[in-house]
């Protein structure tokens, strides 16, 4: 079996070594290390998070931030009902058409549409914010080296600047984002949200908070993921075990 | 070693069938089929075209006597705002005569509005007779171009090869003027 | 070599009339069946036919995906995120094609290494070996061109980096860069020929797999003690290597899913999952782990060579000869020993050249700089020095150990004789 095992050792250095390496990159601080619900083999999304990260997305982000991959019937899987869907995606009013004389027309938002944009094109989003596009957050957490950590770490990041540090007009110090200078401001302040659970809105639950939510947006089908393949892996070490019996005993006669 | 010297084993001829054998096989059998599934089920509609499933209609525009066609499920939906004549015609038919037989109350929630998938039960070409001047066959309805199949004007196969009445589909009226298929 | 195998009896007169006339179920027979095997190959020997898995894995989700994506600048991340978050199981079949790939190159390349360290290039297996070289080949451009299809960041700057490698070319190198990409960038028309190619190469390499497979069955396997077998050190393929490569199977499916379930983008880069945008670079662009030691070996040609060659064509014949040297790999060893169990002073140079290896990975991730430069360009000189000057040399210097005459007649001294295959 050792053979196996140095086998096992290869594909582990192959396989964890290398982009482990390949990521090491970059020039801010290094993200602060937070614990995540939804981490781990067993690790699932904390639905109440969810909401308020939801509210906070809702209420703070999404006037400069569009979230093209959500739909609002998506949103059932933070705990809405079909009902609380419906009413949240009312509140929006999306572009149909052409109707039958040939024009687009806006209406009410259904449970199967996407969540409206809040600029029309990337153009007029950095047109409206400095010249800096604010990106769309669908896929943020997987597209950020440190993913949920640098998110929140960034939300939470903006201090004053060094001694000797001048900060260009329109942008603030953050000392996660990598060149430490952003546009976006740090627009999470104290009880910027009236939770409805009555958490208490400090500026790091709302940052945890937003940061559980994308990155359920990022990767809605996490849950659904690690449950299969809980029972794939036991499935496979059964079948593991019954090949190797078997295969000891097709052997026996060789050896 | 007497497999290693060349005796070749042939079906079952050489080793009884045992218990671990079965356990081992019936279990890879399994693990096939499982890995299978994903496979097969993707060809399913998928969760943003299951979403779609619904659509609404505004009746308001639909003078009487003329239809129009919405897209449902990808599908055109046959809604036809219906005369006097025609719901008279359609409820005076015996139903010995029907193929498929249905009484046209069976097919409609208010009598004016006949809402059908418009796709012929033969081979599903759209039949002909919902804009103005389209043939509307024999009786009144539709008529299938493709293989000659007539419907009356409760959407009932009168003559031709289809099989069924042209489907009901689900829907219910939000208003008096608004309706929602699906 | 079908002379050395029991004929088939057929007892359905229903199959008599089949294989009369279409003679499949004695092929099948004759190739998974009887087949004689050497009776003491070592789990390194699982990594061929696990590899053949996953070309079917891959062609089998591969297929499925291309149900549901669209092969344009504007659609493809949608329609890969439309596989993620809507398709029946999309997440699953995309995962494990994506990582598929990483499972199938790290296969590969441990089958790889297995030729090396046990001689099962030299004769008369060239041309087995020369047809696995083109197979690597067919696969790295297979790799690259499925890598560009989700068009994020990383697909879109890869595919302009490496498109422009042949822009070194002398003389037609732009006109060749300009028609790679039918037009004056990485663009729509790039993307769809990419589309077709990657759907396509998978077959010529089902194709070169085959023609791999004639040439095994022509010599039968190599095994770890390198000597020709005769009869009685073999095994018919079924039931001993059929359930022995299914537990390996097994195992392998273990580590497959321990990175599609619980770890599927730790193999991936962040930045693929931004679409593609040709105004901006990302800061620090690499490509797949399995590209690493290559990309290595391209950026460590920073000099002109002998005035003639400019450093940016060197670095690009660099890399392309870094597998191509292996098609000269059986003349280059010019030890008569096979198996580096009987070649002490070899088996130091083997672990040396997967220690460069390694090296050249780790450079290759990294930005060249300071310290990673040097180390790049020793680590590739050390690399072609093997193959060209340390092989040739060692086969004729090294003394080899005695080797056995057949797997029953151990060697004095050493308990090198049937080697049970844990």
């Amino acid at each position: 079996m050792s053979r196996i095992l140095r086998s096992l050792a290869a594909l582990a250095v192959a396989g964890v070594l290398l982009p482990t390496a390949a990521r090491a990159a970059g020039e801010a601080v290094p993200p602060l290390r937070e614990s995540w619900p939804h981490h781990g083999i067993f690790g699932t999304y904390d639905r109440a998070a969810l909401q308020r990260g939801f509210q906070v997305y809702k209420e703070v982000c999404s006037a400069c931030h569009g979230t093209k991959y959500l739909a609002f019937r998506n949103l059932q899987a933070l705990g809405y009902s079909e009902e609380e869907v419906k009413a949240i995606a009312a509140e929006y009013t999306v572009m149909d058409g052409p109707n039958d004389q040939g024009e687009m027309f806006e209406r009410p938002a259904r449970p199967s549409d996407r969540k409206p944009s809040p600029y029309p094109n990337e153009q007029a989003a950095r047109a409206a914010n400095n010249g800096a596009y604010p990106p769309d957050l669908s896929l943020i957490v997987k597209a950020r080296a440190g993913g949920e950590n640098y998110i929140y770490s960034l939300l939470i990041g903006y201090e004053e600047p060094p001694a000797g540090v001048t900060v260009p007009d329109g942008m603030y110090y953050n000392k996660y984002f990598p060149g430490h200078f952003i546009v976006m401001p740090p627009i999470l302040q104290p009880d910027g949200v009236t939770y409805a659970d009555g958490t208490k809105a400090t500026v790091a639950q709302m940052a945890r908070d937003v940061t559980q939510f994308l990155a359920w947006l990022a990767e809605p089908k996490l849950e659904e993921r690690k449950r299969t393949g809980i029972k794939v892996m036991l499935f496979l070490i059964v079948l593991t075990g019954l090949l190797y019996a078997y295969k000891r005993r097709i052997w026996a006669d060789v050896h | 070693m007497a497999d290693a010297t060349g005796t070749v084993q042939q079906g079952e001829g050489g080793k009884r069938r045992d218990f671990l054998e079965l356990v081992t096989w019936s279990t890879v059998a399994v693990g096939t089929a499982a890995m299978v599934w994903p496979l097969i089920h993707q060809m399913n509609p998928s969760a943003d075209v299951l979403a779609l499933a619904s659509t609404e209609v505004d009746l308001s525009k639909i003078p009487e006597g003329s239809a129009i066609k919405v897209m449902w499920r990808g599908k055109p939906v046959f809604v036809r705002h219906r005369t006097a004549e025609e719901i008279a015609a359609a409820e005076a038919v015996p139903l010995a005569e029907l193929r498929d037989p249905e009484p046209d109350s069976a097919r409609v929630k208010k009598p004016e509005w006949l809402i059908m998938v418009g796709v012929c039960t033969h081979l599903g070409c759209i039949p002909l007779g919902t804009a103005a001047g389209e043939p509307k066959g024999e009786y009144g309805g539709w008529f299938c171009p493709c293989h000659g199949s007539h419907y009356d004007t409760s959407g009932r196969i009168r003559k031709g090869p289809a099989p069924t009445n042209l489907p009901v589909p689900p829907y219910t009226f939000l208003s008096d003027t608004l309706v929602r298929i699906g | 070599m079908a002379s050395d195998v029991e004929p088939l009896v057929l007892k359905s007169p229903t199959l008599r009339w089949i294989e009369h006339r279409l003679p499949i179920i004695g092929f099948g027979y004759r190739h998974l069946v009887a087949y004689q095997t050497p009776r003491n190959l070592n789990y390194w020997w699982n990594f061929g036919s696990l590899a053949g898995i996953c070309l079917m894995l891959q062609i089998v989700t591969g297929v499925v995906l291309a149900m549901h994506y669209t092969p344009h600048v504007a659609h493809a991340f949608d329609s890969v995120e439309h596989i993620m978050r809507d398709v029946n199981w999309g997440w699953l079949l995309r995962y494990a094609h994506a990582n598929g790939a990483s499972m199938f190159f790290l296969v590969v390349y441990i089958h790889i290494f297995r030729g090396l360290y046990y001689g099962s290039y030299k004769a008369p297996r060239e041309l087995l070996w020369m047809l696995g070289v083109v197979i690597l080949f067919l696969m790295m451009a297979t790799a690259f061109m499925g890598y560009v299809l989700p068009w994020g960041q990383m697909s879109f700057w890869a595919a302009t980096v490496i498109t422009n490698l042949f822009s070194a070319i002398p003389l037609v190198g732009e006109s060749i860069v300009t028609w790679l990409w039918g037009g004056f960038s990485v663009d729509n028309p790039t993307l769809q020929r990419f589309f077709s190619l990657h759907y396509l190469l998978p077959f010529v390499i089902v194709g070169v797999v085959f023609l791999h497979l004639v040439a095994l069955h022509t010599h039968g396997s190599n095994n770890p003690v390198g000597i020709d077998l005769t009869k009685k050190d073999k095994i018919p393929f079924h039931p001993y290597y059929t359930v022995k490569d299914m537990f390996g199977l097994a195992v392998f499916l273990l580590v497959f899913a321990g990175f599609v379930f619980f770890a599927p983008n730790v193999l991936g880069h962040p930045d693929n999952y931004i679409p593609a945008n040709p105004l901006v670079t990302p800061p620090h662009i690499v490509p797949e782990w399995y590209f690493l030691p290559f990309y290595a070996i391209l950026r460590a040609i920073t000099f002109d060579i002998f005035w003639i060659i400019p450093a940016k064509l060197g670095g690009v014949i660099a890399m392309f000869a870094a597998v191509g040297v292996l098609f000269f790999l059986p003349w280059l060893d010019t030890s008569k020993v096979r198996s580096a169990r009987y070649r002490p002073i070899y088996r130091i140079f083997f672990w040396l050249l997967v220690v460069d290896c390694f090296i050249l990975g780790y450079v290759g991730a990294h930005p060249p700089e300071g310290f990673l430069v040097t180390l790049g360009l020793i680590a590739t000189i050390w690399y072609f020095a093997h193959f060209l000057i340390i092989l040739p040399i060692l086969g004729k210097l090294e003394r080899p150990l005695p080797v056995p005459e057949s797997l029953s007649t151990p060697v004095l001294g050493r308990g090198m004789a049937p080697a049970p295959a844990e």
